[in-house]
């Protein structure tokens, strides 16, 4: 009688263990899933913003030439990325920031463009979705950061072997964002 | 170690509300007995106005505070562009809500969040602060105050923000009956059974009707200071750019005092808004020297 209470409450809380640790990995995963799918969608939002870049910044310049149609082909190579490679995507999207950004820095030497009130709100917006890309390309690897380190830690790893859950890419960082701080809460 | 302190903060909110209320009670006993020959009255009477000050902050804190700070919402990302964006990129990283949005017409460089819980926060800067910082300063402020919404102090200030205005309404309606002849009961003077324990419960009274506001504030500020460091960390860990935060307070704290701000919502902002003129020791202070802030920051 004794026994068998026992067993079955040893039972019921192994259950509940197993069932926590589960959905944590759930939980990682699916955070990761999502601060990807946040990526995507400023990529897109990138991607419709830079016809009017380009049709704004057009009549400044011709040698800026050379950089639209860098920015324009590069937009199409990121379109034609297949969605699921976050490698690739990245990739080409840092090149893009890239060439954005030496747009930015032209522009400096044009007041008349800098006066441009369509102009300004179109840098806005486009800084504005530069920020949000590093921004979730921070929240995707520190999602993948937790996400893989549950797949390596005990006891949580046995409960993914099972499920087979497999661990996630971090994304690259470019050169420059590289120098980040560490950040210690120590006092 | 942060969803600790999480954690931590949450239950630290449970102590405080426990002790606020405790303080309140007293305060409304002593006054009570002081001003209406019952102490029973007065306590029942701090528990009316607790509860409904506590019952009003937490259905609706935003609104209160931000009336009582004039700020004004704004709702879409017209109004302030890089305010709004700036906004939703923080809360996108700390993984919260989009807080609405607030702009306090002050030329002092200032900000705060408020809220009860990260679904119902609401983040507030000033408009000097807006002109005279730049994007990465902004975004280490805001930062800064989106670490104050997810670890839940803002729940925590609403409520102590309550329980102290509770408690200088309290100590105003015993003043006020005081001047206005309520007295203390002379008829009974003549009356010497028990003189002593009335003698000592009249001091006791006295006592806790000075001392408790001020019990009261530096619970407040103590709680408030602690969390600022805290919050500066957090800020750093969602922008991963110190110089941001650092050259944003260095900026703040060569400003001037700001007219618009309520001196009980002290605590709720970034840096001290009244610029410590009221403090004669740190036992008062809202929030550490900023040069101790820096110093963290750049070793960071």
């Amino acid at each position: 009688m004794i026994t068998s209470i026992v067993i079955i409450v040893v039972l019921v809380v192994l259950g509940i263990i197993y069932a926590s640790l589960y959905n944590g990995l759930i939980r990682a995963r699916t955070y990761t899933q999502e601060s990807w799918s946040q990526i995507d969608v400023q990529l897109k939002r990138r991607n419709d913003l830079i016809p009017n870049l380009v049709e704004t910044v057009k009549g400044y310049g011709h040698y800026e030439q050379s950089t639209l149609e860098k920015i324009t082909s590069l937009r199409s190579q990121l379109m034609g990325v297949p969605s699921d490679d976050h490698q690739k995507a990245m990739e080409v999207s840092n090149q893009l920031s890239d060439t954005l950004k030496s747009i930015l820095a032209v522009s400096e030497a044009y007041p008349d463009l800098k006066a441009n009130e369509e102009y300004t709100k179109l840098m806005e917006e486009l800084s504005n979705t530069e920020n949000k890309i590093a921004y979730s390309r921070q929240l995707y690897n520190s999602s993948a950061a937790s996400l893989n380190m549950k797949l390596q830690t005990f006891p949580s790893n046995m409960v993914a072997n099972l499920h087979h859950f497999t661990p996630a890419d971090y994304l690259q960082v470019p050169e420059e964002e590289k120098s980040a701080p560490k950040v210690s809460f120590g006092n | 170690m942060l969803y600790e302190q999480i954690r931590q903060n949450k239950r630290r909110t449970v102590y405080v509300l426990i002790g606020f209320v405790l303080l309140v009670l007293a305060i409304g006993a002593a006054i009570g007995y002081m001003f209406f020959n019952s102490s029973i009255a007065g306590l029942l009477m701090a528990l009316v106005i607790a509860v409904v000050y506590s019952a009003i902050m937490i259905g609706n804190s935003t609104n209160v505070v931000m009336s009582m700070n004039h700020g004004h919402e704004i709702t879409s990302a017209d109004q302030a562009p890089e305010l709004w964006h700036i906004v939703e990129d923080m809360a996108l990283v700390a993984r919260v809500p989009m807080p609405r949005v607030f702009i306090i017409d002050d030329p002092s460089p200032n900000a705060f969040a408020t809220g009860n819980d990260p679904q119902h926060a609401a983040v507030a800067a000033t408009s000097g602060i807006l002109q005279i910082l730049n994007r990465e300063e902004l975004e280490g402020v805001i930062g800064h105050e989106m670490t104050h919404v997810r670890n839940y102090d803002i729940r925590l200030q609403t409520i102590a923000l309550a329980l102290s205005a509770a408690i200088s309404l309290l100590v105003n309606i015993g003043m006020n009956s005081f001047w206005w002849g309520g007295g203390r009961r002379d008829r009974d003077d003549d009356d010497n059974d028990g003189g002593y324990l009335r003698i000592i419960m009249f001091i006791v009274s006295i006592v806790l009707v000075i001392l408790g506001p001020l019990a009261a504030s530096i619970a407040q500020m103590a709680l408030s200071r602690n969390r600022e460091y805290l919050a500066d960390a957090g800020s750093v860990e969602l922008t991963r750019n110190p110089q941001g935060l650092i050259s944003a307070l260095q900026k703040i704290s060569g400003g001037e005092p700001m007219q618009a701000a309520d001196s009980s919502s002290a605590a709720l902002y970034i840096t001290d808004p009244f610029k410590n003129k009221r403090s004669f020791a740190h036992l008062f202070d809202t929030h550490p020297p900023i040069a101790d802030r820096i110093d963290r920051l750049q070793k960071m």
